[in-house]
């Protein structure tokens, strides 16, 4: 039986981790973090977009030492059918900015990175190792973990729970309910490399700019989802993510999906003879609000993607990690200068505190969207894109039909698809679950 | 499922650098003699196909190309089709890019 003690243990080393980790070690509290991967930032997967403001909290000058790819200078949507696609593009020179708002980054990279950080501040960071139950000292406070790594228990004042959306500890401790296949998203994803100039040629990019491409439509075959494209440094990170229970339900494999999104015509010149160097798969939380499970409790805190902070409209998740983490790190911090035990009623701060910030209210602007955009996945993922299409090209090509009559003819595929009801509520319920 | 999809998926399976815990599977799957709709929703829905049918007609799993997303758990866990741990520390995907 080896007796440690800590201030604070952390389990899990990616954004919400790292920052809370960082945040602790920073005051000087005594930090231990767990993580299972053979470093920080090897179990981890995302896009990746980072967000500067959320990260310039947490370590200032991080430009001058982190692993970025590419500052984003365009931002594209896509609206796609199996032929063509309708694109809303955003590209500004104001992004060339002197200290640029988001970057694209390797995660596996970028997180062994930020874990330095965690280490130079004076946490002790622990890797492969696993841990496989929280310790409960028979009133309902977590006191510790115990780990594969060593026998015993290692004690703590307070256990931040950072186990990423599939966190198992959580749910086995009954804290929160384990995902529900309808509110999560497994997305694939490749990494292909080609040279530098070849993906600023293609991607019209000057230097270290870079570009983000977000597609919808039929890629996802009827089911709620969304393709990405990123532009690194040397290499594309491309995939794409649907609900669990719409993988369920149409028995369509993810690796097919992935494969016809790579073969469409508008993205398939982007990525020509490229070299694949990994595919991974990861859990997205797309609950919003509504499945937030609760974020403290005796002894304990839940942070990032295992308290399903993602915000599922704006894709942003990673920026909601560090948020939270770094958050509930200061509340933390805040309660062991006071010295008062980390109970519920004291942690309650965390939550209050997050309550406040974007990433709650963020979350809560949207609550509707989720439900929304599966209940009616059919219409907004396979008929509307392809209607956009239809008119778009109605629009463009020149074969002598008359504009009136051109016009007509699109109102009507509309109307037939759709109905005038149909249509209206569609766009009654979107305002209303936006707003 | 096609000859085609599986060849394709072994071959992604490839590119990913693994450390297998030989003997220790994280993921098991109850005992069955004929397969749940949950368990025959995972032959489709793992995206490194560690789910086959045996020729009995039993969903079986196979974890060395599994990439820890937690799929399986999220549809087969709450029948209790499957028991989903992760692996010892150090052990399975082990991502350079992530």
């Amino acid at each position: 039986m080896i007796e440690e003690r800590f201030d604070a243990i952390v389990v899990g080393a990616g954004m919400a981790g790292n920052a809370a980790a960082l945040t602790m070690a920073k005051h000087g509290m005594k930090v231990l973090q767990l993580e299972r991967g053979e470093y920080s930032g090897s179990k981890n997967v995302q896009g990746a977009i980072l967000y500067a403001d959320m990260l310039q909290k947490l370590v200032p000058d991080f430009r001058d030492h982190a692993p970025l790819e590419r500052h984003l200078v365009e931002q594209r949507f896509w609206i796609m059918d199996d032929r063509s696609h309708v694109g809303l593009h955003y590209r500004s020179e104001d992004f060339n900015e002197e200290l640029p708002n988001r970057y694209t980054v390797i995660r596996a990279q970028f997180d062994k990175w930020l874990s330095s950080k965690v280490r130079e501040a004076g946490a002790t960071v622990l890797c492969e190792t696993t841990v496989t139950e929280l310790v409960e000292n028979g009133f309902g406070k977590i006191i510790g973990v115990r780990t594969d790594r060593r026998d015993g228990e290692i004690g703590a004042d307070v256990v931040v729970l950072a186990e990423g959306v599939n966190g198992l500890l959580g749910t086995r401790a009954k804290l929160r309910e384990r995902p529900k296949p309808n509110k999560v998203a497994l997305a694939v994803k490749e990494m292909h490399f080609l040279p530098r100039e070849t993906i600023e040629a293609r991607f019209n990019l000057r230097g270290d700019e870079g570009v983000v491409i977000e597609a919808a439509g039929t890629i996802s075959r009827g089911m709620t989802g969304m393709g990405f494209v990123y532009a690194n440094k040397e290499c594309i990170s491309l995939g794409i993510g649907c609900l669990v229970a719409d993988f369920q339900r149409t028995a369509e494999a993810p690796y097919r999906l992935l494969d016809r999104f790579k073969r469409h015509p508008s993205l398939a010149p982007l990525i020509d003879g490229s070299e694949v160097k990994e595919y991974s798969a990861h859990l997205i939380p797309e609950g919003g609000y509504k499945e937030i499970p609760r974020l403290y409790g005796d002894g304990w805190v839940v942070v990032g993607d295992a308290a399903q902070l993602n915000n599922a409209i704006h894709r942003e998740g990673s920026n909601l990690a560090m948020t939270s983490g770094r958050i509930a790190a200061e509340a933390i911090c805040q309660l062991k200068s006071r010295g008062v035990p980390m109970t519920a009623k004291y942690l309650a701060l965390y939550k209050k505190t997050l309550d406040r910030s974007f990433v709650i209210k963020d979350l809560k602007k949207y609550k509707d969207m989720p439900r929304l955009m599966h209940t009616n996945s059919q219409n907004f993922f396979l008929t509307y894109p392809q209607l956009v299409s239809k008119a778009m090209q109605n629009y463009v090509r020149v074969d002598g039909t008359p504009k009136a009559e051109k016009e007509k003819l699109t109102m009507r595929s509309f109307v037939n698809a759709r109905s005038w009801t149909g249509l209206l509520g569609d766009a009654f319920r979107i305002a209303r679950a936006w707003r | 499922m096609n000859a085609e999809s599986s060849v394709r998926v072994e071959e992604k399976l490839f590119y990913n650098r693994y450390l297998v815990d030989v003997g220790h599977p994280h993921i098991k799957v109850r005992a069955h003699m004929k397969p749940s709709p949950q368990l025959l929703a995972l032959l489709k829905a793992c995206p490194a196909r560690c789910y086959e049918l045996n020729d009995k007609g039993q969903v079986e799993v196979t974890v060395d190309g599994c990439m820890e997303c937690g799929t399986c758990r999220i549809i087969g866990e709450p029948s209790g089709d499957i028991e989903w741990s992760y692996p010892r520390g150090g052990y399975g995907v082990l991502f350079k890019f992530g």
